[in-house]
């Protein structure tokens, strides 16, 4: 018999998705169980109890925890979201409820060793509810008390070998598409350039020393799946400076139908045969693409490798042999003032080990931002508030026609005093001179 | 709210350990704070971060960025962390008596 009764959470049961609250339950039933024996830490009604407060937030329409919450493990500054219950004697199974973030491996590949040992700690020290994973990226341990914070982290560093994720105003967890593992379009090795950075500024994630959160997203290339452009203050994506590889014969396959377009993507609904003129020629942004001589051609020079083409004949058509990424700057939600999208700073450069370039890139940025940030401002406020020209300028990179979509339609053009031939020092007597009064 | 007691002190405090209010603070609380937080010993470089702490609060009205702190105190954030070992923030906000930080934490 339940703890609560949750008529409403009950109607979720019903219908072909996975039920969030079936899962609940049924994690609610195997504590109650509790077969293997486990001397929980934590009540053992957790799960309970979160259903029964998410029903009272069904029934209220209101959220049911209190404001904000301070907890973590010494010596980081971050990584513990502490939750407290506004009921907590209604619901002592969550009158504590703290996320953990736990930092997740490049890709999200996995063994179920690794998985079962994870599970095995927070089953023992949580409430065994987690997030598969948060939207940065963590593996998000859901609901524990205070006294186990030092505990789960001394278990994770110490047998699992595994460190907490980021939280506050510091580099936050980066993350990564699943790139050259799994993808032939991957014009950069995504998982290792991610690993390599999160373990190389480590420090700026544990301990908040910015002005406020910083991300780092890795897309191995312009399909963004990572979505590094939107949700990253710097996104790393993935490029080519030059052909696209064309197997003239595959194209043929096409044409003729034995190779499905976008990998059999559209395979629901008949779409008709395969009309290359239609589907990619006509289609391509820069219109750059032709046949010539039954062969595909594309002028290079007028590519912008927005990937259409190849997403739609993979067999045919790959990214180019001298590969890169582009550095885009300044992506964020709305707050405060408005959403950002990131915008082009470094078109092309090499991802070689030790990434020095790259590094280099990151490291005047937050020198810039880390002095001239006002409390909470993302770094794309602080590109609004001094401008792109700044941004420039600290990270020494010469302006370029593709910083801009277009160039500014307004005349409020800024110079400095020493492009200016004779300065701003001026005499009015002098000007006087050949002008009356 | 909870209550501590200590050194014949009473204090009211939230779940996060942090107190109601800055009038309320006093060096017994600092004592217990530093009990709370894993502080063997009480320097002058940790009373220091405090009173800068409490000077900027009362100016202010706020806690001060964590660079300005490291500016003020002449202390890098990571010898900051040596004091304090959960940071400026739960720990020598804490300590100094001012409210809780709050935001996307
Ligand atoms: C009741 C009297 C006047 C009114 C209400 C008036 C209003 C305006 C307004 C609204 C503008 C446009 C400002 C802008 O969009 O930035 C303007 C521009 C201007 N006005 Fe007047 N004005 C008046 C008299 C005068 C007089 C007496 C003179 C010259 C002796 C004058 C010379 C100009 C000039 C040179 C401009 C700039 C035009 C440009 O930017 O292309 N105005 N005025
Ligand atoms: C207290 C008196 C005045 C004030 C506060 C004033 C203020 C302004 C302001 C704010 C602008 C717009 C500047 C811009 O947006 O670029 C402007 C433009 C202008 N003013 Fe005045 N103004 C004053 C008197 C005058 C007088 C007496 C004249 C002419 C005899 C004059 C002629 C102009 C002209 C021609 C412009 C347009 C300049 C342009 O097109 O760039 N102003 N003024
Ligand atoms: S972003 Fe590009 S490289 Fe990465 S997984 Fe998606 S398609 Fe592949
Ligand atoms: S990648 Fe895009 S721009 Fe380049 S040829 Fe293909 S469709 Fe055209």
């Amino acid at each position: 018999m339940a703890k609560h009764d949750t008529p409403m959470l009950d109607q979720l049961e019903s219908g072909p998705w996975p039920s969030f609250v079936s899962d609940l339950k049924e994690q609610a039933e195997r504590r109650a169980k509790n077969e293997e024996g486990v001397e929980f830490q934590i009540p053992s009604d957790v799960c309970e109890d979160l259903l029964g407060v998410l029903e009272l937030s069904f029934k209220h329409g209101r959220t049911h925890w209190k404001h904000g919450g301070i907890v973590g493990v010494f010596g980081y500054g971050g990584g513990v979201i502490g939750r407290y219950c506004d009921q907590p004697e209604r619901f002592s199974g969550v009158a504590h409820f703290h996320t953990m973030r736990v930092a997740q491996p490049g890709g999200k590949f996995y063994t179920t060793d690794f998985l079962r040992d994870l599970m095995k700690l927070w089953d023992f020290r949580g409430s065994g509810i987690t997030n598969m994973h948060g939207s940065t990226g963590d593996i998000i341990f859901l609901g524990t008390t205070t006294p186990q914070l030092e505990e789960i982290f001394f278990e994770l560093t110490h047998n699992l070998n595994q460190d907490l994720g980021g939280s506050g105003s510091n580099l936050r967890t980066p993350a990564d598409c699943i790139g050259s593992a799994r993808c032939e379009w991957s014009c950069y090795d995504t998982q290792a350039l991610c690993y390599y950075l999160t373990e190389e500024y480590q420090d700026e994630l544990h301990r908040p020393a910015f002005p406020y959160k910083f991300k780092f997203k890795f897309d191995g290339c312009p399909n963004c799946c990572v979505a590094s452009i939107a949700r990253a203050d710097i996104s790393f994506i993935g490029t080519w400076k030059d052909d696209i590889k064309i197997d003239q014969e595959a194209v043929q396959g096409y044409i003729g139908g034995e190779f499905l377009p976008n990998g059999g993507a559209y395979t629901g609904r008949d779409w008709g045969p395969f009309d290359i003129a239609k589907e990619v020629i006509d289609l391509c942004p820069t219109d750059c693409m032709w046949m010539e001589d039954g062969k595909l051609k594309i002028e290079t020079k007028e590519c912008t490798r927005c990937m259409h083409c190849i997403n739609v004949m993979p067999r045919a058509l790959r990214i180019g042999d001298d590969r890169g990424l582009s550095m885009l700057v300044g992506a964020k939600a709305p707050i405060l003032d408005g959403a950002q999208m990131g915008s082009l700073l470094v078109p092309f450069v090499k991802v070689e080990e030790p990434y020095d370039e790259i590094k280099e890139v990151i490291e005047n940025m937050w020198d810039w931002w880390m002095e001239e940030g006002k409390n909470r401002e993302r770094i794309g406020e602080l590109m609004k508030r001094q401008g792109f020209q700044k941004l420039l300028s600290v990270t020494g990179i010469k302006p370029d026609a593709r910083h801009v979509q277009e160039p500014r339609t307004n005349p409020y053009i800024f110079w400095n005093e020493d492009e200016v031939e004779g300065g701003w020092e001026r005499d009015v007597d002098e000007y006087r001179k050949d002008h009356q009064r | 709210m909870p209550t501590v007691e200590f050194m014949g002190q009473n204090f009211t405090v939230d779940e996060d350990g942090f107190i109601d209010s800055f009038e309320n603070w006093n060096e017994e609380w600092v004592q217990w704070v530093k009990k709370e937080e894993g502080i063997e010993e009480l320097t002058d470089e940790h009373k220091k971060v405090i009173e800068v702490l409490q000077d900027y609060y009362r100016k202010n009205g706020i806690a001060p960025m964590v660079r300005v702190l490291s500016k003020v105190t002449g202390f890098k954030l990571k010898h900051i962390y040596e004091l304090f070992p959960s940071g400026p923030g739960k720990g020598a906000c804490k300590m100094a008596g001012l409210p809780k930080p709050t935001g996307c934490v």
